[in-house]
């Protein structure tokens, strides 16, 4: 049998061996896969492969296959990658390939991870605020160009590998104190949105522990959307907490004139 | 049995099922009108099919070309939908597009913008004049993002990974649904005054198709289970341009924005073979050369539209009709070439880019194709289900009172073809619609008593292939029913064909009544497949049976035995219905009528 669920493939071109990880929150280890692959196989279609003809209950989430809803990120020899956008021949040839989970997560079973915690995050970020529309129709006068930055970061597809790869979550279990580079870009998005009113800098300060990041910027490395994380977002973000909270001559001048809101 | 042993209970006045952008779109409606609403869906939030939508959403905002305006819009669809549409839905849907579009400007989303700072509208299939509302080639993504962002924030709440097997009823009306979480398995029961479907489309029946592994006709099957009426299943979308190599990525969706931006169709000769074969009802619409064709996508309001952005269905046929006379590429489609503009317009190669990321990225990632140099191949694929749950045109409510369609699972605006673009926004016009109707219905009655003896039985079933110890694997079955469906009742059909299909549609049915799953229940794809495979049986039965009956050639459905549209054919819409004995029967409903008023105006925008 040689289907996925995409349908059929052609005759398999070389055998290659997975090492996938298989287990729960209380544990678990690598356990071996061999795969017909063939010509334009990504490794999402070997997971799948495998558990339609090997394992049919290794768990494993996807959805579009088509790297637009962020839904099958794992480790890929050692690499966070969206599975679904892995080619097979991207990876070296004639050795064996390891699927693991996002580390930075809890484990649920195998392949899956609780990414619940990410939702957490968002809910506490002060939503977006519009200015009055412009025209009478309700709409807004806004120019191509000064939306475009905005744009950049509307690209996410939420696949929080920027997040997995993060060491102050990775390895600092920072959960708590830091939003981590997703949810700072998506800051970054709502206050550089030319209709908003609302001010986030405060809270990037206090509760989002935008002063961990010290520019890795391995977030940016592994984005499937090559959006300028850092560079972008997050620096520009850490200038307005610097502006607004710690320039000497800012504080001096807020003294005498209370910020408006 | 103590329900409450077994499952997890919840509360709601209004369950909906579904969080793509009907499912949001009705959730926030609901919240809004102050009812308890509880959303649940089988993906992560924000992950559903919508994301997938590329072109963009139709909305007659009038703001490229100011010709534009919702009664144009209203004749557009009407004419893409071969007048099967119901007139009443094609109207609203018209006219409340630019208010809802709007409206989601106004929660975050970001368009593309026009040089005098509106947003921005391109031209798609069908539609006259640019009416597309777009975010380049993402447009599905800002939709179910922005409806996302603004609804964590209104109060509902979410059930993520869990899939509803049963709708419940209780003396004719809702009662809520039973259903299981994929993480862990365990059981829920939702109970609810009101319940809206918005679980979307089907394509996963058949093998070469765009959907994600979510669009197994849950939301078909629950509501024909439950007794509510199923309406013009015969009408499945092909969309002519999927991606056809490698293999594995074969049926993804190549948008339609490709050919808007000026993306040309060719066959292995080198021919623009859409210019061989314009249907009468567009002639008068149609550039009459490869230079009028460009100057309309240039935006020459002079110009007339080219044959590559006729409706979906008739491109998919004439690329159907190239492949089998030997005209095809390599891998069994045509070609479709944007790279060719760079004879037009400089910077070509940056602004396709600019326009069309996604495909840029999915070719270049995907098929080792750069599409600013190089063609793409492309082939029909299963897109979209025009039929659906039948529901009343003004307030989304099937005839199982306090359930609620609404999106790709409900049915009516988009009659025998859907217009690219439409699908958007009659997911945010519908969707509001009725989450408004639902929470109406919650506020003027009183929680309905769950039969806790019919839970118990859905448990059961839904358990039962743990129990088995048969051979039967699920993941066989399902893709012997996608072989049945794709060679049998697809693109071209005839009625012995589908007559084989039911056949083999039959056995497939007690081959999954032997389906046996094993191991634990935590995110178990075998078992979840395994419950799918159930939907896609029944939708699949009601697509062949109502392909069946409709003996004539109208817009999605091609009849090779009747190969013409008839005038008699053009009078009634298709209803399937389980029947007392639990036989699934198909009869004949006169179509909506169109209104003296609607009639002018399609008489006046010929």
């Amino acid at each position: 049998m040689s289907s996925t669920p995409s349908g059929s493939l052609p005759n398999p071109t070389r055998r290659v061996e997975f090492d996938v990880w298989r287990g729960d929150s209380a544990g678990g280890e690598f356990k071996t896969y061999g795969v017909d692959v063939a010509e334009g196989m990504v490794v999402l279609d070997c997971i799948h492969k495998i558990q339609a003809e090997q394992a049919n209950d290794l768990a494993v989430r996807w959805n579009c296959k088509a790297g637009k809803c962020g839904s099958c990120s794992a480790e890929i020899n050692g690499q966070p990658k969206l599975m679904c956008m892995t080619r097979m021949d991207t990876l070296p040839q004639g050795q064996r390939v390891t699927v693991e989970p996002m580390r930075s997560f809890p484990s649920i079973r195998d392949l899956v991870t609780d990414v619940s915690w990410n939702f957490r995050v968002k809910k506490k970020i002060k939503p977006f605020k519009p200015r009055k529309p412009d025209n009478a129709d309700g709409s807004w006068t806004m120019y191509q160009a000064d939306v475009d930055r905005v744009q950049e970061f509307r690209k996410c597809i939420e696949c929080f590998l920027c997040q997995d790869v993060c060491h102050v979550l990775r390895d600092h279990h920072k959960h708590d104190e830091f939003i981590g580079p997703r949810f700072l870009m998506y800051t970054a998005m709502l206050e550089m949105n030319p209709l908003d009113t609302e001010n986030r800098v405060a809270d990037l300060k206090d509760h989002d522990g935008i002063g961990y990041c010290n520019i890795g910027k391995c977030c940016t490395k592994v984005c499937p959307e090559h959006i300028g994380i850092t560079d972008n977002a997050i620096i520009p973000m850490k200038e307005r907490v610097v502006d607004e909270f710690y320039d000497p001559i800012t504080r001096l001048f807020r003294m005498f004139k209370p910020r408006a809101s | 049995m103590n329900i409450a042993e077994r499952c997890t209970i919840h509360e709601h006045d209004v369950v909906v099922i579904g969080a793509g952008g009907a499912g949001l779109r009705a959730a926030i409606e609901a919240s809004a009108a102050g009812v308890s609403v509880g959303v649940i869906c089988k993906s992560l939030l924000g992950k559903a099919h919508t994301v997938m939508a590329e072109g963009g959403m139709a909305a007659a905002m009038g703001n490229v070309d100011d010709r534009d305006n919702w009664e144009v819009h209203f004749t557009d669809t009407m004419r893409g939908g071969q007048y099967l549409n119901n007139p009443i839905m094609a109207e609203r849907h018209a006219r409340e597009a630019p208010a809802r579009v709007r409206e989601l400007e106004s929660w975050g989303a970001v368009f593309d913008r026009t040089k005098d700072g509106k947003i921005l509208q391109r031209n798609f299939g069908g539609h006259r004049y640019p009416r597309l509302a777009h975010v380049g080639d993402r447009t599905g993504l800002e939709l179910i993002r922005t409806l996302q962002d603004h609804g964590i924030h209104q109060g509902m709440e979410v059930f993520m990974e869990m899939t509803v097997v049963a709708l419940l009823k209780s003396g004719g009306r809702i009662a809520g649904a039973f259903g299981y979480d994929r993480e862990r398995g365990r059981l829920h029961l939702w109970k609810a005054k009101a319940v809206i479907l918005a679980t979307g489309g089907l394509g996963k029946a058949f093998r070469i198709t765009s959907n994600s592994w979510e669009g197994t006709g849950d939301g078909q099957s629950l509501a024909y289970h439950a007794g509510a009426e199923l309406l013009d299943m015969e009408f499945v979308q092909f969309h002519p341009t999927g991606m056809v190599w490698p293999p594995s990525v074969r049926g993804i969706l190549v948008t339609e924005g490709v050919r808007g931006e000026g993306g040309v169709l060719r066959n292995s000769e080198g021919k623009r073979f859409m210019f061989d074969d314009v249907p009468e009802a567009y002639r008068a619409q149609v550039a009459t050369d490869e230079e009028e064709g460009w100057r309309y996508v240039c935006g020459d309001k002079n110009a007339l539209r080219p044959p590559e952005l006729l409706t979906r269905d008739h491109v998919a046929r004439c690329i159907n009709r190239e492949v089998k006379a030997g005209r095809g590429s390599p891998h069994g489609g045509v070609y479709l070439d944007i790279g060719w503009i760079k004879e037009k317009i400089p910077n070509a190669s940056e602004h396709i880019k600019r326009k069309l990321p996604s495909m840029y990225h999915q070719f270049k990632q995907l098929a080792g194709v750069d599409i600013t140099t190089e063609r793409m191949e492309v082939g029909p694929t299963t897109h979209y289900s025009m039929g659906g749950v039948a529901v009343d045109g003004e307030t989304q409510e099937s005839c199982v009172p306090g359930l609620f369609a609404a999106g790709e699972v409900g049915a009516g605006l988009h009659g025998a073809n859907r217009l690219g673009g439409n699908s958007l926004s009659d997911l945010i016009v519908f969707g509001k619609l009725a989450g408004e109707h639902a929470a109406k219905f919650a506020k003027s009655h009183t929680p309905a008593e769950v039969d806790s003896a019919e839970v118990e039985a859905q448990a059961r079933a839904l358990e039962a292939p743990f129990e088995r110890s048969g051979s039967e694997n699920p993941f066989a079955v399902h893709y012997a029913l996608q072989d049945v469906m794709q060679d049998l009742v697809g693109i071209v059909r005839t009625q012995s064909e589908m007559e084989q299909a039911l056949g083999k549609i039959a056995e497939l049915n007690a081959r999954h009544a032997k389906v046996a799953v094993s191991g634990h229940r935590e995110y178990n794809p075998g078992w979840h497949t395994a419950v799918d495979v159930h939907c896609m049986l029944t939708i699949s039965e009601a697509i062949t049976r109502c392909a069946l009956e409709r003996k004539e050639s109208r817009g999605a459905q091609f009849r090779e035995d009747y190969p013409q549209k008839t005038a008699e054919c053009g009078t009634f819409n298709l209803i399937a219905k389980k029947a007392a004995d639990g036989s699934m029967e198909v009869r004949r409903r006169a179509v909506v009528p169109t209104s003296a008023a609607q009639k002018a105006l399609i008489e006046k925008l010929k």
